[in-house]
C-alpha cells in the first residue's frame, strides 16, 4: 500500500511540476510574450532570428509557430491568439484583410528543383521533370509552394504526373532526402537548408516566379507596439543578413 | 471476456442496489462531454442546405471510393493474416510469445505519423526490403497497395486481440469431443472453434475496418497524397481544411457516421459488456 501511494504521489509531481515551472517563470519573467505564425519555409531563418532577437530585447519573448500559410489563416480563423502572422504569398494575407495592420514585405524566394545528391537521374531543366517513370512529388495545390510550382511547370509548358501532392513543402523535401521521390519542386531557401543532403538544378529565371513573404501585425494582438517593433527590426540589416544568408532574396 | 467475478453477482432483486454516488456521476457527465461535445460541434457546423451537393462532388465521391477499397482490401489482408496470428497466439506455445505480443499492440499506440516513418524504413524505395522489393518490380510508397498496407499495419492490430481474447476464453471441451470424434485439427478449426468465435471475429473486423477507414497519418507520410490513389477520405479532409472548412466538415461528418454506425451495429459486443 505504502509503495502505492509513493507511487501516486511521484505521479502527481510529475503532472504537477512543468505547470508550476511555467508559473515560477511567469512571475519572475516580466517579459512579453509575442506570438509569430509564419510560414513553413520560414521555420529556419526565424528560429535562428529569435535567438538574436531576444538577446537584442531583453524583455520580449518570441514564440514562434509554423504551418502551411493556408493553415495558419485558418488557424488564426478558428480564434488562435497570435500577434504576428507571416505568409508565403499575398493571397492567405489578404484571406484576412480587416483582421491585419499594415502589410510589409520582409523576403523573397524563388523554386528550385531538387534532386537526389549528385543528381543521378541526369534532370538538366524543367522539361526534365515529364521524363517518365520518374518519380516527382510536388505540393498540393491548395498549399502556396504547390501553387508556384504548378506555376513553373506553366510557365515551362511542362507536364508532369507527380507520384503524390504532399501537404507541405518540406513534406516534398523529406520525400526527396529520404531517396523516396527523384525529384521535386521547393523553394531555393528549403533546398539551402537541406544542404548536401539533395542535388539542386535552378530553374531559369524566366520560368520561375517570384516568392514574397508579406508580414502583418494581427489587429487581435494584445501588444500591438512591440509586434510593430518586431516587424520593424525584420527590415533590419541584421534580419536581412540571416534571410540573405538563409537563400532568401531581397522582398 | 467476460471478468472473473462477474458470475457471483448477487441477483439485484434481492438485495436493494446501492444508490449512485454523485461523486462519480459528476466526473461521469463531464467525460460524456468531453467526449460528445467535439461531435455534436460537427453536428452542428455541417453545411446542411449544400450536404447532398458536397458529399456528392466528383472530388468526394473519388476519394470515398478509394476509401472503401483501400479499407476493404486492409480488412482482407488483416483477415487473412490476423486470424492465424490471433489462434497461434490463443493455442501455441512458443518463447517469445509476450514479445510477439507487444509486437501485434504496438500499432495500436505507435503515434500513426510514427508508424509512416517505420514503414518508409521497412518498406520504402531506401528502406530494408527496399531493395529486393525493387527487384521483383514492387514499389510501394505513392501507391494505392502502400495505403492498404499502411491501414493494415495500423488495424489489423483489432482483429488479432479480439480475436485472440475470444479463442483464450473458449470452453475447450467441445473441441476436445470432436477431437475424439475422429476430427482432424482444421476441420476443428473449420466446423468448431470458428462458428464458436464467430461474433468476436465479425467485431474485430468491424472495428478493424472502421480504423482503416479512418487511417490518416501512415498514410500520408508512406503512400502520400494523389486524388484518386492515394488521397482517401481522411486526407481529404485535411486538404479541404485548408481552403474550404466547411467541405471539411461535411466530409467529417461522413465519416463520423460511418465509424458511429459500426458501434452502434456491434451493440458493444468488443467489450462484452453492455448488450441490450
Amino acid at each position: 500500500m505504502r509503495a502505492r501511494s509513493r507511487a501516486a504521489v511521484l505521479a502527481a509531481a510529475l503532472l504537477v511540476a512543468p505547470v508550476a515551472a511555467c508559473g515560477d517563470a511567469q512571475q519572475r519573467d516580466p517579459a512579453i510574450t509575442l506570438t509569430v505564425l509564419a510560414a513553413s519555409s520560414l521555420a529556419d531563418v526565424l528560429d535562428e532570428a529569435r535567438a538574436g532577437y531576444e538577446e537584442e530585447q531583453p524583455d520580449i519573448r518570441l514564440r514562434l509557430s509554423f504551418a502551411g500559410s493556408q493553415e495558419l489563416v485558418a488557424q488564426i480563423r478558428q480564434g488562435l491568439p497570435a500577434d504576428i502572422l507571416i505568409t508565403a504569398d499575398s493571397d492567405t494575407m489578404d484571406a484576412l484583410r480587416g483582421r491585419t495592420g499594415k502589410v510589409r514585405f520582409i523576403a523573397g524566394n524563388e523554386m528550385t528543383i531538387v534532386t537526389a545528391p549528385g543528381n543521378p537521374d541526369g534532370i538538366h531543366d524543367t522539361a526534365g521533370l515529364a521524363r517518365p517513370g520518374l518519380k516527382v512529388v510536388l505540393a498540393a495545390p491548395e498549399v502556396p509552394a504547390g501553387a508556384y510550382g504548378r506555376e513553373v511547370l506553366e510557365r515551362a509548358g511542362v507536364t508532369v504526373s507527380p507520384v503524390s501532392e504532399e501537404p507541405g513543402v518540406r513534406a516534398v523535401l523529406g520525400k526527396v532526402v529520404l531517396g523516396e521521390a527523384d525529384a521535386g519542386l521547393v523553394y531555393v531557401t528549403d533546398a539551402v537548408a537541406a544542404g548536401e543532403s539533395v542535388g539542386r538544378v535552378p530553374v531559369p529565371s524566366e520560368e520561375n516566379v517570384t516568392v514574397r513573404y508579406p508580414a502583418a501585425a494581427l489587429t487581435d494582438s494584445t501588444h500591438p507596439a512591440q509586434a510593430e517593433d518586431f516587424l520593424l527590426w525584420l527590415e533590419s540589416g541584421t534580419a536581412q543578413r540571416l534571410l540573405h544568408d538563409a537563400g532568401f532574396q531581397q522582398p | 471476456m467476460t471478468p472473473p467475478g462477474s458470475t457471483t453477482r448477487t441477483p439485484s432483486r434481492a438485495i436493494a442496489r446501492p444508490r449512485q454516488p454523485a461523486v462519480l456521476t459528476a466526473p461521469a457527465v463531464l467525460a460524456v462531454a468531453l467526449l460528445a461535445i467535439p461531435l455534436l460541434g460537427v453536428l452542428a457546423g455541417a453545411p446542411w442546405s449544400e450536404l447532398p451537393a458536397r458529399l456528392g462532388s466528383a472530388r468526394v465521391r473519388e476519394a470515398l471510393g478509394l476509401s472503401l477499397l483501400v479499407s476493404g482490401w486492409a480488412l482482407l489482408l488483416s483477415v487473412l493474416l490476423g486470424v492465424p496470428l490471433a489462434w497461434v497466439l490463443a493455442r501455441a506455445h512458443f518463447p517469445g510469445k509476450p514479445l510477439i505480443r507487444s509486437l501485434v499492440l504496438l500499432p495500436l499506440v505507435l503515434p500513426p505519423t510514427v508508424a509512416g516513418v517505420a514503414l518508409l524504413q521497412g518498406f520504402g524505395r531506401s528502406g530494408l526490403l527496399g531493395g529486393p522489393l525493387e527487384a521483383i518490380g514492387v514499389s510501394l510508397p505513392f501507391t494505392t497497395a502502400g495505403a492498404v498496407l499502411a491501414a493494415a499495419f495500423v488495424s489489423m492490430p483489432f482483429l488479432v486481440i479480439t480475436l485472440e481474447g475470444a479463442l483464450a476464453g473458449l470452453d475447450s471441451s467441445l473441441e476436445e469431443a470432436a477431437a475424439s470424434m475422429g476430427a482432424g485439427p482444421l476441420q476443428i478449426l473449420r466446423l468448431v472453434t470458428l462458428p464458436l468465435v464467430l461474433p468476436s471475429l465479425t467485431a474485430g473486423a468491424a472495428l478493424t475496418w472502421a480504423r482503416a477507414l479512418g487511417e490518416f497519418g501512415a498514410t500520408l507520410t508512406f503512400a502520400g497524397n494523389l486524388p484518386g490513389v492515394t488521397q482517401t477520405l481522411p486526407l481529404q479532409v485535411y486538404l479541404l481544411l485548408q481552403e474550404d472548412p466547411a467541405g471539411a466538415t461535411a466530409v467529417s461528418l461522413l465519416l463520423v457516421v460511418i465509424a458511429a454506425a459500426v458501434l452502434l451495429s456491434l451493440r458493444g459486443r468488443w467489450t462484452g459488456v453492455g448488450r441490450g
